[in-house]
This record gives C-alpha cells, sequence and structure tokens, in this order.
C-alpha cells in the first residue's frame, strides 16, 4: 500500500499523451471574443491621447482603457505601484495601455495596431548602476525597492585577500505554453477565471481589488510550464480578459503570441555581484564581503523576495567565520522583472562557486579540495546565524564523484568540421537551496488545505497547483501512504478558488514539502475524525470505514503550523532563514570549440539531496528539466535590448534554448536526508537544479581552453571576445 | 475551398480558405485540439502532425497542401483504449511534465520509430531536435523513445 519512493504513473499522464488534457487555448465557449493588449513603444512618457483609427470599422470591436477599470487600477502583489492600464504615465515598453476584444484573433490583432498613442517623452533611467543617485525617480526618491544588510563581522585582515565582479544576465521562464487566459461572464452575474497559472489566489487577491467586489472564481486550466513565469504575472493577464469581458458582455480569451510574451512577461532579474573574501593561504574561509545590485524593472513585482533570497544564497554551501553582506534592488524603465524559478539564488551562486574557483586558481588548490575544506556541515551556522541540521553537502559531492568515474558515453561529432581540436573541460559546482518561503514566510502565509471522504474514496483540495512538476501525483501518493490504501482511491478537487482553500502560491520549491505536509497532516486528521465517529481505536484505515454507519461526506481541513525548531528575527535578519536545506553537486563535462567558441555539453552528472524521494521519477525529472534550463543559462540564452529596452530577439528563432542536441546525457543520483517536518522527510526541489550547472560550465571551460569568465552567458561571441582580450587564467 | 482529406483515418470534408494554416483547420474546425501552437514559427515543434507519414509543423501547412492527404494527430496514435508503444513510453519514463510539448514529441518520435524500431539514442535525439521542451532537459523522452518498442516487445513476450 505504500506508494512513496514508488513511480506511480502520473494521475495526468493518460491525458497529456493523448491530446486529452485540456488547457486554455482549448477552450472555446460559446460568443468567446478574443483580446489584444495595446502597449507602449516609449520607455518613459507622458500619454498624451489614445486614439481609435477613424479609417478602421470598430463597431464589433469592444475597447478598454483605465477610464473603464470599476475598481483601483493596481496589479496588488507587495506594493500597489503596478497599474492595470496606464493612467497618464508608462514607465517601460511594453505597458499595457489599451486593451481591443474582436470575434476573431485576426481582428482583435488588426484593432489593436489601429490604436494609437500619443506621447511625450520624458527623461529615462536604463541603467542600474546609476539608478540610486539618477535625478529620475521611478520609485520612491531613490529607486530603491529594497535594500538588505546582514552583518556579522568584517575582514580580520589576518587572510588573502580576493576580489571580483560578478554579472548575471536577464532568463526568459520559456514555459512552451504562451500566457492565456479566459474570463467568462456568468448569467448570475458572477464571472469564471480560467487560466494558464500558478497561483489562482494571486490572482483572486489582484482581481478583488481591480472589480471591488469578488463575484468570480478563479480555476487554473492544465498549465504549460511555469517556472515562476506564471507566478505573478498572470494576474495581469487575468485583469486584461475580465475587463474586456465585463464591458463586452461576452467570454474573453487572451492568448499571447510568442513575440509579445517574451517582450511582455517578467524575466530573471540581471545581478552585479562584488565578492571580496579572506582566507587563510591553506585557503580556509576566514571572512565574505559581498556588494550585489539587482536590477528590478520599472515595477516592485516581487524584487523585494528575490533581493532577499540572492543575499541570503551569496555565502554559497560553505562554512565562513564573518560575513558582511549588503543587496540593494533599483528601479530602472525596463519591464519588470520578477519570479524564475530559483528567484535569485542562481545568480547568488554563480558568483560564488566562480569566486571560489577564482581563490583555488590564485592560491594553486584543487577547486575541489578547496571545497571540501569550506562545505558546511550538520551544527555550523547559516550566514544568518542558524544552526544547519539535515545536510548533505559532502553526501551530494562524493556521490557526484563517484558517478563521474563512469566513462563518457560516446556522442557523434557535431556535423561540419573535425572535431579534433575541439577541447574538453570537466568542472565542478555545488548549490544548497533554502526550501520554503524565506523567514517567517509560511508562518505569516498559513496555508491550508483540506481532505474530503466521499464514499469510500479520497479528495484532496488544495490551491497548490499542478504546473507539470507532478503535485496532483504525489500529494495523493502522500495521503495514500499514510492511510496505508491504493493511490487510485484519491483523487484531486479542481484546483478553483470556489472549491480549494489557499495553501499558499505555488513556488520556492515548497508545494510538496509544505503543502505536501499539510495534506499529510489532513490524512492523519481524518483518521482522527473516523476514530471519533466509530468509536474504534484502530489506525487501519479500512476497518474504520467498515464501522462507519453513515454516507455523508466527512471534510477535514489543517492550516499549516510552523516548524517549532525553527526561529528566525524579521527585524534584524537572524536566524533560521529557511527550514531546511536542499544540497547539489554538479560535474559537466563539456567540449568546446576554439575557433568558434561553441560549447558542447557532453554529460552533466548530478547528485541532490532531496529528503526524501516520494516519486523518484518526477523528482528526477524535476532535476534534470532544472539543470538544463541553467545549462541554456550559461551558454544559449540572452536577452537582447535595444534602446528604448524593449527586447529584441523576441522569437524562438533567435532566443535560443536548448535542444535535445544541445542538452548532454544526464547521469541523475538522489541522496535522501530527511526533514523531519516534510512529509515523509521530503524537502522542496523545484530550484535547487538551477542553481549551479552554470558555473560548472564555466569551470569546465576554465579548464578546457584556460579561460576565466565571470559573467553569464557565455554565448559563442562572448566566448571568442574573451580570448581575443587574452583573458586566459 | 472545399477540402477533402483524411485526418487519423476519418474521412473529412470541409470548407475552408486555402491558406487557413492547418493548426487552425485542425484545433478550430475539427476540434482536435491536441495539437498545441507554442510559437506559430515552426521553431518549437508542439504543431507536429504526419501528413503522408512525414512529420510537418501545422503552423507552416496551408491547409491546401493536405488536399487528399492522410494527417495523423496525436489524437490518432492510439488504437481505441490502446496507447502506442511510445505513448506508454512516456508514462513509464516521465516523458511528460506540463505535457504542452508532448503531441508533438510523440508524432515526431512515431515518426522516428516507423522509419527505425530500433533507434539509437544519438538518432532519437536528433530525430526530436526541432521539438522544444522547457520541463524534461530531453533525458527523459529520450529514454522513452529508445526504449519505447523494445518495451512493447517485452510486454508481448
Amino acid at each position: 500500500m505504500m506508494s512513496i519512493g514508488k513511480a506511480v504513473v502520473r494521475t495526468d499522464g493518460r491525458a497529456k499523451v493523448t491530446g486529452q488534457a485540456i488547457y486554455v487555448d482549448d477552450l472555446r465557449p460559446e460568443g468567446c471574443l478574443y483580446g489584444a493588449t495595446v502597449r507602449s513603444e516609449r520607455a518613459h512618457a507622458r500619454i498624451l491621447g489614445i486614439d481609435l483609427d477613424p479609417s478602421f470599422d470598430w463597431t464589433d470591436i469592444t475597447v478598454v482603457t483605465a477610464e473603464d477599470i470599476p475598481g483601483e487600477n493596481v496589479v496588488a502583489l507587495m506594493t500597489d505601484d503596478q497599474p492595470v492600464l496606464v493612467d497618464g504615465e508608462c514607465r517601460h515598453v511594453m505597458e499595457a495601455v489599451a486593451l481591443v476584444a474582436a470575434p476573431t484573433r485576426e481582428r482583435a490583432l488588426q484593432a489593436a495596431h489601429r490604436v494609437q498613442v500619443r506621447y511625450e517623452e520624458l527623461p529615462v533611467l536604463l541603467d542600474p548602476a546609476q539608478a540610486e543617485n539618477s535625478p529620475i525617480h521611478i520609485f520612491g526618491t531613490d529607486n530603491v525597492f529594497k535594500r538588505l544588510v546582514i552583518d556579522r563581522g568584517t575582514s580580520t585582515g589576518m587572510g588573502v585577500v580576493h576580489k571580483a565582479t560578478y554579472h548575471t544576465s536577464l532568463a526568459e521562464q520559456l514555459y512552451i505554453e504562451p500566457q492565456g487566459m479566459l474570463a467568462i461572464p456568468e448569467k448570475d452575474g458572477s464571472l469564471t477565471i480560467i487560466g494558464s497559472l500558478q497561483c489562482p489566489y494571486y490572482i483572486h487577491k489582484a482581481l478583488k481589488r481591480v472589480l471591488g467586489h469578488s463575484r468570480f472564481h478563479v480555476v487554473q486550466a492544465v498549465t504549460g510550464g511555469g517556472f515562476g513565469g506564471k507566478e505573478e504575472f498572470p494576474s495581469m493577464v487575468a485583469a486584461h480578459a475580465t475587463l474586456l469581458a465585463i464591458k463586452s458582455g461576452r467570454p474573453v480569451k487572451m492568448i499571447y503570441r510568442r513575440d509579445e510574451d517574451l517582450r511582455a512577461s517578467t524575466k530573471r532579474h540581471p545581478a552585479i555581484i562584488q565578492i571580496t573574501s579572506e582566507c587563510t593561504p591553506e585557503g580556509e574561509l576566514l571572512s565574505w564581503d559581498a556588494r550585489i545590485i539587482v536590477d528590478g524593472g520599472a515595477y516592485n513585482t516581487l524584487t523585494p523576495v528575490v533581493l532577499s533570497r540572492l543575499v541570503l544564497h551569496v555565502t554559497g554551501p560553505y562554512r565562513i567565520p564573518k560575513v558582511h553582506l549588503e543587496g540593494v534592488a533599483v528601479a530602472t524603465h525596463t519591464p519588470p522583472n520578477g519570479a524564475y524559478r530559483g528567484f535569485g539564488a542562481p545568480q547568488a551562486q554563480w558568483a560564488v562557486e566562480r569566486h571560489m574557483d577564482r581563490i583555488a586558481r590564485e592560491l594553486g588548490i584543487d577547486p575541489l579540495e578547496l571545497r571540501r575544506k569550506n562545505l558546511l556541515k550538520d551544527g555550523d551556522l547559516t550566514a544568518t546565524g542558524g544552526v544547519l541540521h539535515d545536510t548533505a553537502a559532502f553526501l551530494v559531492l562524493e556521490e557526484a564523484l563517484e558517478a563521474a568515474r563512469a566513462p563518457l558515453l560516446q556522442r557523434a561529432p557535431p556535423p561540419g568540421a573535425g572535431i579534433a581540436h575541439w577541447k574538453r573541460g570537466r568542472g565542478l559546482a555545488l548549490a544548497f537551496h533554502g526550501c520554503g518561503f524565506t523567514g517567517n514566510g509560511e508562518s505569516w502565509l498559513k496555508g491550508k488545505a483540506a481532505l474530503e471522504l466521499v464514499g469510500s474514496d479520497l479528495r484532496i483540495l488544495t490551491g497548490s497547483t499542478d504546473i507539470g512538476q507532478g503535485t496532483d501525483t504525489i500529494f495523493p501518493q502522500i495521503v495514500a501512504s499514510e492511510l496505508g490504501i491504493p493511490v487510485e482511491r484519491v483523487s484531486m478537487a479542481p484546483h478553483d478558488t470556489a472549491q480549494v482553500p489557499d495553501s499558499g502560491p505555488t513556488v520556492a520549491s515548497r508545494t510538496t514539502m509544505v503543502v505536501g505536509s499539510v495534506v499529510q497532516s489532513c490524512a492523519k486528521k481524518l483518521r482522527l475524525a473516523l476514530q471519533a465517529e466509530t468509536g474504534l481505536a484502530s489506525n487501519n484505515f479500512a476497518e474504520l470505514l467498515a464501522a462507519r454507519n453513515s454516507d455523508a461526506v466527512l471534510k477535514v481541513e489543517h492550516v499549516y503550523e510552523p516548524d517549532a525548531s525553527i526561529r528566525w528575527n524579521d527585524a534584524d535578519y537572524s536566524g533560521d532563514a529557511y527550514p531546511t536545506y536542499g544540497w547539489s553537486a554538479n560535474i559537466v563535462d563539456l567540449e568546446v570549440d576554439p575557433d568558434t567558441g561553441e560549447i558542447r555539453y557532453l554529460r552533466l552528472v548530478t547528485a541532490t539531496d532531496v529528503g526524501r524521494a516520494i516519486h523518484p521519477v518526477l523528482v528526477s525529472g524535476q532535476i534534470e528539466g532544472g539543470a538544463l534550463q541553467a545549462l541554456g543559462w550559461a551558454n544559449l540564452e540572452e536577452v537582447v535590448r535595444d534602446q528604448h529596452g524593449c527586447m529584441r530577439n523576441d522569437r524562438l528563432t533567435n532566443y535560443i534554448i536548448p535542444t535535445s542536441l544541445d542538452a548532454p546525457e544526464m547521469v541523475t543520483r538522489l541522496i535522501e536526508v530527511p526533514y523531519a517536518a516534510g512529509p515523509f522527510g521530503a524537502k522542496g526541489v523545484g530550484e535547487l537544479p538551477l542553481d549551479a550547472p552554470a558555473a560548472a560550465a564555466a569551470a569546465a571551460l576554465e579548464q578546457a581552453l584556460g579561460l576565466v569568465l565571470d559573467d553569464l552567458p557565455m554565448t559563442p561571441e562572448r566566448v571568442l571576445l574573451a580570448m581575443e582580450r587574452g583573458h586566459a587564467a | 475551398m472545399r477540402l477533402e482529406c483524411r485526418v487519423n483515418n476519418q474521412a473529412v470534408s470541409v470548407e475552408t480558405a486555402p491558406m487557413t494554416r492547418l493548426i487552425d483547420l485542425l484545433r478550430e474546425d475539427l476540434r482536435l485540439t491536441g495539437t498545441k501552437e507554442g510559437c506559430g514559427e515552426g521553431e518549437c515543434g508542439a504543431c507536429t502532425v504526419l501528413i503522408d507519414t512525414k512529420p510537418a509543423c501545422s503552423c507552416l501547412v496551408p491547409a491546401v497542401q493536405v488536399q487528399d492527404a492522410h494527417v495523423v494527430t496525436v489524437e490518432g496514435l492510439a488504437k481505441g483504449e490502446q496507447l502506442a508503444a511510445v505513448q506508454q513510453a512516456f508514462l513509464e519514463f516521465g516523458g511528460a511534465q506540463c505535457g504542452i510539448c508532448t503531441p508533438g514529441f510523440l508524432v515526431m518520435a512515431q515518426a522516428l520509430l516507423n522509419e527505425h524500431p530500433h533507434p539509437t539514442r544519438e538518432q532519437v535525439r536528433e530525430a526530436l531536435a526541432g521539438n522544444l521542451c522547457r520541463c524534461t532537459g530531453y533525458q527523459k523522452i529520450v529514454d522513452a523513445v529508445e526504449n519505447a518498442l523494445a518495451g512493447a516487445e517485452h510486454a508481448r513476450q
């Protein structure tokens, strides 16, 4: 009966392989209109007028501007700075100015082109390094979204100093299903919002403010990937579709075209990270000073939390007695950056791992030995003074090293020039990742879930969504295993705010670990409720069920209870920043063409501590997919912007993500060091795979060419340029 | 124009403009929504279908080009309730996560397996290089396709 640890067939699998899974664009309610967005073409401008081209036939077109918003013109998230539609002044290109809806997609696009916006240009701030001292004000008087300082001592003045600055680049989540939302006005005056999304209750919270009422519900359609890109951004799409639906009185479907999606949607925050470290001549770290600037774009979105996670990971999985960390997130007149899987930690650990390689190089120490000397273990303190437990840094490292001893699988040479002169290299990088929300986030949030007994079957009710990671399969495994019944008897209620409680957003590597534990508690409560109802003291679910005299639906709910062993002080940022951490070791083998700078990945070995692999196939799928996103960020993916800050390479022909030929063969090893408060010991794992592979690729490139690259991405052009400039080690 | 063709072994006769994209014909006119649109310009492969056994991006094909042809979509891979071997392998190996690219991968993989029932990993990677997946890192997709028919033969024994 115990399905934990077994690769049961995913519950949505059959629908997905037969083409029967229904995504938002597959829905077409009677009388449905198609929405399109009119967007600003200036980075910063006063809107003088929005004119409808008189030569166009507007009879079947619905047009919406800020004036049509019944409630507040705000996308409610952390702060209220971002409007649903520009009202007076646009602050970045691609900001939504007006909306149109038409009976066909083609007519909607035509109409959007015939809405003419008149601008008066205003001064523009695009450079994050200039933001704090700029006379141009985007956010407050200093353009600072968030400043964070963690000070636990400064340099001892006794050690060897290493100092360098590292840059990380914008990146697109690139879910293969573009952003999409459908808003349906119902006969009773309420609204149904169905879409591609991670967080139904984010949209619920945002729409309540826009509409001024809550006579609506939000339903997740099968969602074609998110990776953070469908965390907060869909609130905007939902508001737009809903405004058009209200004004037209018809269902309105808004599906982004890929080019629009790439230009308008959030990206990974670029970061500038300067590290000054101090260590003994043998490489034992003494102090670590990091200064970080993060570009948030024109609106706050989730930037303060991204900065926080970045700062909390910018010491990497290493033991450092004295740390001084200063981060600032600033505003620029560029499209807002937002959630992308990893949420600051990949930026941090790119810099950390490149810096560890710098120390090793300059001290003449093996990079592996340098890491072994400084790796965190149980009882060590984090940068915020939290005491570590359930660590697996050494375990994952040794496991990865062991796995990497196997000979490389032969792969066919690339087409074209001979491969003889390609240079091979191998690189190692390590990472840790805080599981769940930062600090007191979970206590504040109080995620809920519920469980219903219907006849002899069970139904889980949670606002946590399955966006491909498989939680609609994992949650039933958790309940079935807790109660000792076959997993087939447990199903999931639709992720519909009218039916399920708010379990908190589907983000932050928290769904399996945090919401999974709430779901497990529901199962325990249900057993207690059955014991009370039947008067039986048995723990056997079948016996309890047999003893029941009622057919009534039995429903229990549970609210997240914080892990009592965790202490966090938000005022001075001290204590346990996260309830626990996942650990990962990554070894990349690659070859590079010194004539073209092209990198070809041969193999990626990962060893990852997942606490407990509830579903080994799903969890290794998470690791492999996340790792390839990191490898794409390393050498292929580059957002190129024009002078207005608008993404120029807005197509899949020129924003290049890895294909099956670009991907390495992957060897994926799972390590299980359980977290006591996670369901059956599980830790969060969704984001950890993105943290280190890029740095491992850089280390491998360094070994292959003797080339030191501190900035992402390492595209062929940049590799060549660095070779010409002689950035040799 | 009056378009006559076969789709998933069913005769189809439908009034359409000649330059209607095949994907729109399938999704909107025939309500076969298993075929997905990820980019609209032939880069992502989510809209892959077979036209007379040859894979093609249905977002780039005008309807007029399938006159008298046989189009196979993801809905046509299974025989009734019996999944095709490659569909079964995707379930077993974990080849589908979010699922939006899955129909295109399955159709493309079926085209490969029709030609090469026991492909090497390199053949699989080469054949699937026109289909983008952002969830899996391709490892489990390659595993599934490489072993699809081996698994099916094993199951029959």
